[in-house]
């Protein structure tokens, strides 16, 4: 069914002026610049350019420096996406349940989806820091030894990850709880009556209707961790120690505005953009072929 | 019966230690952010109210400047998330209720942008904004954001979805587009401006990278920036005024939230299943 339409062939490109402009301007045109710049070799500060082709992806993909950041942000995206997803998807369907104070209940879980990265960060920075945080002495209460959450790459990484799981659980169960409070109950009432368990029917049909939202959740949680983790790594670990949690946008973000290898950082956007297309084309597929349940 | 008084005492019990759970950073942020560096640094941790209130919020907000940056991020958020969501819904508009050449090349331009963040073209974009003159500008931090896929998507499903009669009573009343999308598509829409406004406001008062990139001066600096700096003298580091900042900069994103959270829920979340 379409709308009626109101005439005209000038008066929508008016409309549409103000987004279109803006988008070729300041999204398309520096996109493009962004690949030109990658099969250049820039000196400093761009004072002088030179075509390189692709060596500044040659150099990357020998680089095992480069590699490790592309290991170090699969192993965090992976850690944050499954980690994340399912602790959101449980507090979800707890909060769902017909209890009084319902709706209190959910404020106090899904306000978290307005922290920033940054405060989040700095906020865990404190209560990891050796020597004062207040972790590191329930740690020391429960193992008799002080951990160096800072210092180890390993609790480095593993603070990173918590830390994002907890910031991100808002925005989660925001969306989890939409999806369970429209979700079609008859088919879980048939699915009783046709003897299936509990197990059952949160496999069966709770986890399989929801199975869009997931989907969506996925793709924002990965997007959240390619880039909006940036804020966090730079305030509560700077990519350190030894690199553990050096990311790849925060190793971009190094070569381009500390190190000044505009090049370089250029052919690390061209490969994340890369990424983000082939997620995006994911995300079309799959909505394309979605099993649509019911209303 | 009993069984399930038993449920129901279990589910309030497990929903109130997870929202304590999550609550607890910030509540430690809270306690830190009111007592003197002696009290932070207390062994073992000391978490009740400090005497140091005042002046960490004090110092945070004058000595730090954290005050400066927040009208600063307070500007930025309000001028994209105003722009932002009336350019959206005029796109919108123009998507939905308008037959023009060209229609599907235009669908397509505006929704492959959705696979460029920011993030991924900060080099290219530094150089544009820079050769603009624009370094160390609220330009700088609003211009380039005052457009966006999921806005114009976001409402162009939405209009999809009003009964295409109302447009033909607005003709009828000899409306013209402009006075139909104010009297009767925006009163229909309210959930997905509440929805909008809350996504853009979020987003530009959270943003970190672009402006600790293109702003060099501390006068247009935003206050994401602006705790970082605070943490950057790390051995001297005074905690109590950091977490006064932390809790200071976490407010009007939280504010706003509360605020509109039903109608994000509405206009927002629920469209994302389908």
């Amino acid at each position: 069914m379409y709308p009626a339409r109101f005439k005209g062939k000038i008066l929508p490109f008016i409309f549409m002026a103000p987004t279109l402009f803006i988008l070729l301007v300041f999204l398309y045109y520096p996109v493009v610049q962004t690949f030109i710049l990658s099969t250049y070799r820039v000196a400093f500060l761009g004072l002088r350019k030179k075509f390189s082709g692709l060596e500044n992806f040659v150099t990357l993909a020998q680089d095992p420096g480069y590699w490790h950041t592309v290991w170090v942000t699969i192993i965090i995206t992976t850690a944050i996406v499954i980690g994340g997803l399912a602790i959101s998807l449980a507090i979800a369907m707890l909060a769902n349940q017909k209890i009084r104070g319902g709706t209190v209940y959910r404020i106090l879980l899904i306000w978290p989806f307005a922290l920033s990265p940054a405060v989040a960060g700095v906020i865990w920075l404190f209560m990891f820091s050796p020597g004062y945080g207040a972790v590191n002495y329930l740690t020391f209460l429960a193992t008799g030894q002080e951990l160096n959450w800072l210092g180890n790459p390993r609790l480095a990484i593993t603070l990173i990850i918590v830390a994002s799981i907890w910031k991100n659980l808002g925005y989660n169960v925001v969306f989890y709880l939409a999806g369970l409070q429209n979700m079609n109950t008859e088919v879980l009432e048939a699915a009783s009556i046709d003897g299936a368990n509990a197990w059952q029917r949160f496999w069966g049909v709770t986890f399989a209707l929801l199975s869009p939202m997931t989907f969506f959740l996925l793709v924002t949680n990965v997007t959240y961790s390619f880039f909006d983790l940036f804020g966090m790594i730079d305030i509560v670990t700077k990519g350190g120690p030894l690199d553990a949690t050096n990311v790849m946008i925060y190793n971009l973000y190094r070569d381009g505005f500390e190190y000044y290898k505009t090049g370089l950082a250029a052919a690390q956007s061209v490969i994340l953009f890369g990424v983000v297309v082939g997620i995006t084309l994911l995300q079309f597929r799959t909505a394309g072929r979605q099993v649509h349940y019911g209303g | 019966m009993k069984l399930k008084y038993r449920k129901t005492l279990f589910t309030h019990l497990a929903l109130i230690v997870i929202s304590v759970l999550v609550m607890a950073p910030v509540l430690f942020a809270l306690a830190k952010s009111t007592q003197t560096r002696a009290q932070v640094f207390h062994y073992p941790p000391y978490l009740g109210f400090g005497t140091a209130m005042l002046d960490n919020y004090r110092t945070a907000w004058y000595d730090f400047e954290l005050g400066l940056y927040m009208k600063n991020s307070l500007v930025v958020a309000a001028v994209v998330m105003i722009f932002k969501t009336i350019f959206s819904m005029l796109a919108g508009l123009g998507l939905v209720y308008f037959d023009f050449p060209f229609k599907n090349f235009v669908f397509y331009f505006i929704l492959f942008t959705l696979m460029m963040p920011t993030e991924i073209m900060i080099i290219a974009l530094f150089n544009l904004v820079s050769d603009l003159g624009w370094g160390n500008s609220y330009a700088a931090l609003t211009v380039p954001f005052l457009a966006s896929a999921t806005g114009v998507f976001l409402f162009r499903q939405h209009f999809s979805s009003i009964p295409p009669d109302m447009v033909d009573a607005a003709r009828v009343d000899g409306a013209g587009p402009v006075r139909f999308l104010w009297s009767i598509l925006t009163p229909m829409s309210l959930n997905v401006v509440g929805a909008m406004a809350l996504i853009q406001f979020i987003y530009m008062w959270n943003m970190y990278i672009w402006p600790l990139i293109i702003i060099r001066e501390n006068d247009r600096q935003v206050v994401q920036v602006g705790l970082r700096s605070m943490t950057n003298v790390q051995d001297t580091t005074n905690w109590g005024v950091v977490m006064a900042g932390a809790i200071l900069a976490m407010l009007p994103p939280l504010i706003i939230f509360i605020g509109l959270h039903e109608q994000f829920t509405r206009g927002f979340a629920l469209g994302q299943e389908k």
